[in-house]
């Protein structure tokens, strides 16, 4: 139990040994550790903004789409109204076309009429002359009957 | 056991605690525990440098399977050393820990090798009649541990307080800076500085030496008969198993006073 040198020598390999662990052992393990803990920590701090990210991209594309889905409604209540405009103005104009066919068909027909009516008129003096003739037996003289019969001729 | 001796309790117990020593001068101090060196500096040589040797090439991605371990051993101490120490530990606390804690537990776990197998060996094997493998159980190897962190503990105060400063704690802590108190101040500082290293040296000693004695004891008993054999075998194989909690139960109290103390001296009051 007796204290002897020993115990110097002893200090001395202490005290190296603590040199070594300083200098030697515990730097790079610290480092390592240290390395490794802010390579997690920005790992996780990059997953997390991902997260975020993803979160705004989805409520993004969620708005996006509710827009695009309304632009397209638009879009079709637009058309809707066009067509609806375009088959109104068509109706409209097919009437105002049919009315004019009308009413060119009805000049005409009465233009073809008035026309029948003439050339009736015109020969009803000579029918109306040659039944006269068969009914007196004789030559009627238009000259002499002319004022008469253009008078019958005017009143038809 | 050499043939020569007669196995008697005493002369067993006798040679099994007697160092090898080597005197290098006159009188009793200037000898060496060449066991005590040899194993100390043997395990420190063999631990330190694997450690040094597997850290060499610690990578910060994925640690195989050996730097994990170390960097498991490294956190632990840091992490108690954290909660003691306030200030940069990495330069000089912290390293300090895990070397002692290290080697502390390196000497402590050479109480595992059965001592009478081991005692053939030296014998046998390296010619040595005297040899303790167990450094902690010389009280050359706690002391010389306690005492070093002792005048660790003296330079830091000094370094952080100034030697004014220190001097000034010496005699007017812990009761006031009253003249009167003076007295009473260093007689208490006195006896702190000098309980911290017997306390710190001589309960590791004690566990480790008192250890190696019931190892001892139940060796003795072994050799008494049948009896004797089977119950000296199983209570050898409890204290062996109690004794791994010993081991590094002392390796880290001794760690974290030697903190503590290195703590406190760069505490001022």
């Amino acid at each position: 139990m007796d204290i002897t040198f020993t115990l110097i020598a002893q200090a001395l390999t202490f005290a190296i040994l603590i040199w070594f662990t300083a200098k030697f052992v515990w730097p790079p393990v610290m480092s390592a550790i240290e390395n490794r803990q802010k390579t997690i920590a920005d790992g996780l701090a990059a997953a997390e903004r991902g997260k975020h990210d993803l979160d705004l991209a989805a409520k993004r594309s969620a708005e996006l789409l509710r827009e695009a889905k309304e632009k397209a409604a638009d879009i079709l209540a637009a058309g809707d109204k066009r067509a609806s405009e375009i088959i109104e103005a068509a109706k409209l104009q097919a009437k105002v076309e049919a009315d004019r066919i009308i009413a060119g068909a009805t000049a005409e027909i009465e233009q073809e009429a008035f026309r029948a009516k003439e050339q009736l008129r015109s020969q009803v003096s000579a029918i109306a002359l040659a039944g006269a003739a068969k009914i007196l037996g004789r030559e009627v003289d238009s000259k002499a009957h002319n004022d008469l019969l253009d008078k019958l001729v005017a009143e038809m | 056991m050499s043939t020569e001796h007669v196995l008697t309790p005493s002369s067993y117990i006798t040679h099994h605690l007697t160092f090898n020593s080597q005197s290098i001068g006159n009188g009793g101090f200037w000898s060496l525990h060449m066991d005590t060196l040899v194993v100390s500096g043997l395990l420190g040589l063999v631990t330190f440098g694997l450690m040094w040797w597997i850290v060499r090439g610690a990578t910060s991605g994925v640690p195989g399977k050996r730097q994990a371990a170390i960097e498991l051993l490294v956190e632990f101490v840091d992490d108690q050393v954290k909660g003691i120490f306030h200030g940069d530990r990495s330069k000089f606390i912290a390293p300090l820990a895990l070397t002692v804690f290290v080697w502390v537990l390196m000497m402590n776990a050479m109480d595992f090798l059965p001592i009478d197998v081991m005692a053939w060996v030296y014998e046998h094997v390296f010619g040595q009649e005297h040899f303790r493998a167990v450094p902690t159980s010389d009280i050359n190897a706690t002391f010389a541990l306690a005492l070093s962190v002792w005048f660790l503990m003296i330079f830091f105060s000094i370094k952080v307080k100034g030697l004014g400063g220190w001097i000034h704690e010496l005699f007017c802590s812990p009761f006031g800076s009253n003249p009167l108190v003076w007295p009473a101040n260093f007689l208490f500082n006195l006896i702190e500085y000098v309980s911290k290293p017997l306390s710190h040296s001589l309960r590791l000693f004690g566990n480790m030496y008192a250890g190696e004695i019931i190892f001892l004891l139940l060796g003795m008993w072994a050799a008494t008969g049948l009896v004797g054999t089977i119950f000296g075998a199983l209570l050898g194989v409890g204290w062996s198993i109690f004794h791994i909690l010993i081991v590094v139960l002392q390796a880290f109290i001794f760690m974290m006073l030697t903190v503590v103390y290195l703590a406190m001296a760069h505490e001022s009051h």
